[in-house]
């Protein structure tokens, strides 16, 4: 005789009965994107300019599917009578997402935060040879990697972005000490204006905190936030100096020739110095990952610092 | 009572009742199987199919239509050492006796195509046909797997008929008559202890539950489908086939479950009466009541029967007549002793 079905088989018919009165946990895919959680490996991406050539991701790669050329480049030196540099340039950076595993080696020992996770996962191809990525591809990935995740609550920051904060907290300090003697120096002329120089002054180091709110809200990270905050009440500060500084032209110019640097410029010397406004935030409008515009900005202010070097040559 | 496809001409009777028979064959295959794939999916937690429609209507209404249609773009290929004309045929003779048991279920009082004296006489003994059909296709594709599903079909085909047959027997040994819409009115007048009206699964629910398992057994459903076991015999005597002439096994399988739910229906649950002891207007609409209220029951049992497939694992062939052997047949044989008893102690 067989055993005989017992009370299991109506526990059988109850789960599936539950299960089919429960909502199916499908996903109608091509309709409904899927909800992604942000460290995703979909796609690995390039950021050129900190590639170094070093070779890392290559020699790791289990599967060898990363292929580098470059070539040495003479750097000419940066002051008369210093000596010549090279600078590997890079060539050719390809991944061939048909050999690659997705392990994320590369990613991980990349020394140079050159090679990043995007979750971006559609693109397939029709031909093998198209899953080769290129370096231009790889590049327009950076645009989709996410933000990295905010520090927990008490963490230190990195050590790049102490550095950075330190330095513009100086440039301030500095600014609204000379902003102070440039107000002492007009005051017996202007005496209206001391008041709201003063006020600048002492603002000088703050940020403008509902634009810094804002910016949090539309979910840019804090130092982003922080950064435009300060070009914002910057800005205020110009426009309320310029208001009260003109009965006052003259002490005014005095004042700008003795301390240079008053509170109004003090906030371009320390951030738009090493980072174009202008072209962060054309970048961000126009939808590139924050990175990227950090990186184009900084780019740009190069750029226009030689350029107004070059400028001054020309002149002298 | 005349069935409502009469009409004064012959032949025009016999091409109408043709038509309906075939047609409702055709949508009653597509209904069922669309409501397992649905309803099979959801208990596995997924949503079956989405996106074919008909129309604006989508959530995979369309999904047998379009298998229907890929089907027949397939290939139809004939295996070089197989027998041409038996595995060319063997789909046909699996499919007919399935669409010739619908020719007697009454659906509605006068929806039926015949009211046969020996209505399920006709009906057991054309579903034990379908084995015929198998053993041909098996034997016809010169392949181990198609011939071992045939015989394993055969075997099981010979083991769960005999109780599909008695708890049937039993029915009829009650109602006094072979006749199906003589066992649906007869069904409709029976009192248990004089003051109860119940339909004939209430005192036969031993009968009800034996003719239901054998059903499914005989349609080759899981947890009963060892012949055609995917893992060990591919597809049994479907191995071969391909295009239509594989659909037509499929289709064979589903309007099965229709016909012996319909067949259970009638013999268990009151055929197209909605309560015991209902009384249904005369006409048109009491036509229209009833067959809403038996297709309403079919596609209850099928839905049971799609529950039981997506909940239980196959039995092992071993288990598989064992349970016949030992169980289910001396249950119906026990079972057909006591209704011939109590028949006969309590007029």
């Amino acid at each position: 005789m067989p055993t005989m079905p017992k009370i299991g088989l109506l526990k059988g018919l109850g789960l599936t009965l539950k299960t089919a009165l429960t909502p199916a946990t499908t996903q109608q895919y091509p309709h409904v994107k899927p909800d992604l959680p942000p460290r995703t490996r979909g796609v690995i991406a390039l950021m050129e300019e900190n590639c170094t050539v070093c070779f890392q991701c290559a020699r790791e790669c289990p599967d060898w599917c990363i292929y580098i050329d470059s070539h040495k480049l003479t750097v000419p030196p940066k002051e008369p009578g210093g000596r010549t540099r090279t600078r590997n340039q890079l060539d050719r950076f390809a991944i061939d997402f048909a050999l690659c595993m997705y392990c994320g080696i590369c990613v991980e020992v990349c020394p140079f935060d050159a090679l990043f996770w995007s979750p971006e996962f559609e693109y397939s191809e029709y031909r093998i040879a198209d899953l080769t990525h290129e370096k231009e591809r790889l590049r327009e990935w950076m645009d989709t990697v996410p933000p990295p995740p905010p520090l927990e609550v008490g963490a230190t920051s990195p050590k790049e972005v102490e550095d950075g904060h330190k330095a513009a907290a100086k440039a301030v300090e500095e600014a609204a000490e000379a902003a102070r003697a440039a107000a002492q120096a007009q005051q017996p002329a202007a005496p209206a204006a001391e008041g709201d120089q003063q006020q600048a002054a002492g603002a000088a180091d703050e940020i403008d905190q509902a634009t810094f709110d804002r910016l949090v809200a539309e979910g840019k990270s804090e130092r982003v936030a922080r950064a435009k905050a300060k070009a914002a009440a910057a800005k205020q500060r110009k426009q309320s100096g310029a208001q009260a500084a003109e009965p006052a032209q003259a002490e005014a110019q005095t004042a700008e020739a003795a301390g240079q640097a008053p509170a109004a410029t003090a906030a371009p010397e320390g951030e738009a110095a090493t980072f174009d406004q202008a072209t962060y935030d054309r970048l961000i409008a126009e939808g590139k990952s924050e990175r990227v515009a950090a990186a184009k900005a900084k780019a740009a202010a190069a750029k226009q610092r030689r350029q107004a070097g070059r400028d001054q040559e020309g002149e002298g | 009572m005349e069935s409502i496809f009469t009409f004064d001409s012959l032949l025009f009777t016999v091409l109408v009742k043709v038509l309906v028979i075939v047609a409702f064959f055709f949508v009653a295959a597509l209904v069922v199987g669309y409501l397992e794939h649905k309803v099979m999916g959801h208990m596995q937690d997924r949503t079956g199919p989405m996106e074919a429609g008909l129309g604006p209507v989508k959530h995979g209404v369309g999904q047998l239509v379009a298998d229907g249609a890929k089907f027949l773009q397939k290939e139809d290929i004939i295996p070089r050492s197989a027998d041409p004309w038996v595995f060319a045929l063997a789909p046909g003779v699996a499919l007919v006796p399935t669409l010739t048991i619908l020719v007697v279920i009454p659906f509605g009082p006068g929806v039926w195509a015949e009211n046969l004296d020996l209505g399920l006489f006709f009906a057991l003994a054309a579903s034990g046909v379908t084995v015929i059909g198998v053993l041909m296709a098996g034997w016809a594709s010169a392949n181990k797997f198609s011939l071992m599903g045939a015989i394993r079909d055969a075997a099981q085909l010979i083991a769960y008929e005999l109780p599909l047959v008695l708890a049937g027997a039993a029915v009829a040994l009650q109602a006094g008559t072979l006749s199906l819409v003589g066992i649906v009115e007869r069904q409709n007048e029976l009192l248990l202890f004089g003051a109860v009206p119940v339909w004939y699964g209430i005192p036969q629910f031993v009968g009800l539950g034996l003719f239901f398992v054998a059903a499914m057994a005989e349609l080759n459903r899981p947890p009963f489908d060892m012949p055609i076991a995917d893992s060990e015999i591919i597809a049994g005597h479907m191995t071969e086939y391909t295009g239509l002439r594989f659909a037509f096994f499929l289709l064979s399988e589903y309007a099965g479950m229709v016909v012996l739910s319909a067949l259970a229906t009638v013999l268990f649950l009151g055929g197209w009466y909605p309560w015991p002891g209902a009384e249904l207007p005369d006409g048109p609409l009491g036509a229209v009541i009833g067959t809403v209220v038996t297709l309403a029951k079919i596609i209850i049992l099928t839905l049971l029967m799609t529950w039981a497939r997506a909940t239980f694992p196959r039995l092992r062939e071993d288990q598989l007549q064992t349970m016949a052997w030992t169980i289910l047949i001396p249950l119906a044989l026990a079972q057909i002793v006591v209704i011939a008893i109590v028949i006969v102690v309590l007029p």
